[in-house]
Formats: structure tokens, C-alpha cells, sequence
């Protein structure tokens, strides 16, 4: 029995090891954990983005903390304020190595307000 | 009701509560910890009147602030957003001209509404008339549909959009009424800017508003009122 419990983690914690050397390295900005933890939001990130569209379009809810404007805020890079610009910007690293494309930022800011102010006073 | 009946609808019932869990357990959870702001309630109705007896021919300060509250060009070419625009009409007998603004009248019943395929062109509780650019198409059904002619078609890529107002190529946009800001309790950037007071906002339902109290007791009218829309925007002294 215990031959079988170590032969199995052998075979476990190398293979969980090379999970995480192949993900891809990303800029998190401020990051943190605010909705729910990081494991939650890599798998259900995209439901909870179009339910809450859904709700603050067309019924006019908007709850600060769970506007997709509040995610730029806190992950967009802390060097150039953006969550796309860069190959290891929090959006954009993961979702090509998923090769899952993105469409909201052709319609959604991807820099943080502070960022796109400073720009237009200059 | 016999007693099969009685135990096949509790049955139901519970396997419905049981789904329901099962589908969204993250969501609903979190919209429960996290409490829900208020939706649009469907006792407002959003209006705007506009004492075209103030509004001075040459001003242009409500269209310059929309177009920097919700990051338009300000160009005016026939590619080009427009969301208001300052119109001067003039009655050729007697040449008594009068100037006013003109943007999406958001109409009770909305034509714009009416022909979308999609269902993007909506109307919220609170009377005012969106595009959800989730769903848009780019078709400009709507566009065809509106005899004020207020809605434009985005026709480049955009950048740099203003956070609380997202606007993007391939789709169709309009004036929103500031909704942004209403949900935040302010009122409309052209109301805002308006120096002579011209543009009143308020909801027209309520009978303590401003707004309210002066549709009541002063002439006013909507535009092609004959179609029977019921716009939300009504002007005084045309």
C-alpha cells in the first residue's frame, strides 16, 4: 500500500510541477484576490464577465467591485497600465496560451482611467 | 388534485431548486454575499425638455461635452459619431428661426427597437433606449428605422475608449442618456454644460421633479409626435 501511495506521487508531483513551468508568466498588476480566488477566476472568469454584462447593459445593475472596468483597475501592468500591450499583459499571456481569442478590448478600455486622463491633459 | 398530482409537482419543484444550484452555485453565491445594487426601476421615466427660448443659435456647448464625456471625435463627416447635434430651423414666411438640440428622443415605443434582428437595440426599464454593442451586428436596420436620424455607425477602430463607455467598430451607437452617470445619480454631461439652463433633465413621472411640474403646466411638444413614438425628449416653444 505504500509502495503504491509514494509510486503514485512520483508520478503526481512532477507532472503538477511541469504544469506550472509551462504557464505562462504573467505581469498580474496589483493583482490580488477581490471576487474569488485565482483558481475560481481562471475557470469561471468568462461566465461571471457575461452574466454581469448582461445585468449592467440591459437592467442597469452595477456592482463597483465586479465591473469589468474594476478588473482593468487592478490588473492592468503597474509599468505601462495596460492588460493587453505586452505579450505577458494579464489578459493577453494567458488567453494566447489557451488560444482563446479576445474581443472585448475592441469595444472595452484596456488601460487603467488614471492612464487614459494622463493622456489626454498631455 | 389527486395525491400523484400533489407529489409529482413537489417532485419538480425541488428538482428545479436542485438544478438551479447544480448550474450557477460561484454566481449565486456570490450574489448573495455581495448584495445587488439596484436595477432600473420601470417607475422612472427618463426625459429631458429643452426651452428652445434659451438655447442661443451658435452655442455648442452640449454637443462639445457629450462628445468628451463618451470620447467621440467631434468630427462631423458622414463616417463620424454624432450623438447630438445643434440644428437651427427657420419658418420661411416670416424667418423666426430657432436653434435646439437634436439627439435620440427615446421614444416609449421605439422603431429602433422594433426592427433589430437581434435584439441589441433594447429599451431599459427606465425608459431610456440602448444598443447592447454585445449584440449588435452592425446591420443599421436601426439606423433606417429612426426618423430623428440619431444613431451612428461606427465605422473605424476605435482606441482609448472612455472606461465607463464602451464604443467599438461594426456596431451602432447613440445617445444614451448619459446612462453611465444617471446610475451614479448625476445627470446627463449636456444638461450638465448647458450654461442657460436650456436642457432640463429629470423623471418624468415623478410628480415632485421639475420636469414633471413644468410638461405640466407648460406648452410643449415632441417631435413628429403624429408617429405616436411618445419621445422621452420634449421641446418647449417651437
Amino acid at each position: 500500500m505504500r509502495l503504491l501511495v509514494s509510486l503514485l506521487l512520483c508520478l503526481c508531483i512532477p507532472a503538477a510541477l511541469a504544469a506550472e513551468a509551462n504557464a505562462p508568466k504573467l505581469d498580474v498588476g496589483k493583482g490580488g484576490e477581490c471576487v474569488k480566488d485565482t483558481q475560481w477566476m481562471r475557470k469561471n472568469h468568462m461566465h461571471m464577465l457575461k452574466h454581469q454584462r448582461n445585468e449592467t447593459v440591459r437592467k442597469g445593475v452595477r456592482v463597483e467591485a465586479e465591473a469589468f472596468k474594476a478588473c482593468v483597475e487592478c490588473h492592468a501592468s503597474t509599468s505601462d497600465n495596460s492588460v493587453t500591450a505586452r505579450e505577458d499583459s494579464f489578459c493577453v499571456g494567458c488567453h494566447r496560451y489557451a488560444a482563446v481569442k479576445i474581443d472585448c478590448f475592441e469595444c472595452h478600455a484596456s488601460k487603467r482611467k488614471e492612464a487614459l486622463a494622463k493622456k489626454e491633459t498631455k | 388534485m389527486s395525491d400523484i398530482d400533489t407529489q409529482r409537482r413537489q417532485f419538480l419543484k425541488t428538482s428545479a431548486g436542485a438544478a438551479a444550484i447544480a448550474i450557477a452555485p460561484g454566481m449565486m453565491l456570490y450574489q448573495t454575499a455581495h448584495g445587488d445594487t439596484a436595477e432600473a426601476s420601470s417607475k422612472v421615466r427618463w426625459g429631458m425638455l429643452i426651452d428652445t427660448a434659451q438655447c442661443k443659435e451658435g452655442c455648442n456647448d452640449c454637443v462639445t461635452a457629450c462628445n468628451k464625456e463618451n470620447g467621440l471625435s467631434g468630427k462631423t463627416g458622414t463616417t463620424d459619431s454624432q450623438w447630438i447635434r445643434k440644428i437651427e430651423i427657420k419658418d420661411i414666411s416670416n424667418g423666426h428661426t430657432v436653434s435646439l438640440p437634436m439627439m435620440c428622443q427615446h421614444c416609449e415605443h421605439p422603431p429602433c427597437v422594433d426592427v433589430c434582428p437581434t435584439n441589441a437595440s433594447f429599451k431599459r426599464a427606465d425608459g431610456i433606449v440602448l444598443v447592447d454593442r454585445h449584440l449588435c451586428i452592425g446591420c443599421r436596420y436601426c439606423m433606417m428605422a429612426c426618423p430623428y436620424k440619431a444613431r451612428s455607425f461606427v465605422h473605424e477602430t476605435l482606441e482609448d475608449q472612455n472606461p465607463d463607455v464602451p464604443r467599438g467598430k461594426g456596431t451602432v451607437e447613440a445617445c444614451s442618456l448619459c446612462v453611465h452617470r444617471i446610475d451614479k445619480g448625476q445627470i446627463p454631461a449636456c444638461a450638465e454644460a448647458c450654461q442657460n439652463k436650456a436642457i432640463l433633465f429629470g423623471d418624468l413621472n415623478d410628480a415632485n421633479s421639475e420636469i414633471h411640474k413644468k410638461v405640466r403646466s407648460v406648452a410643449t411638444v415632441q417631435i413628429r409626435a403624429d408617429l405616436q413614438l411618445n419621445p422621452g425628449v420634449r421641446y418647449q416653444g417651437l
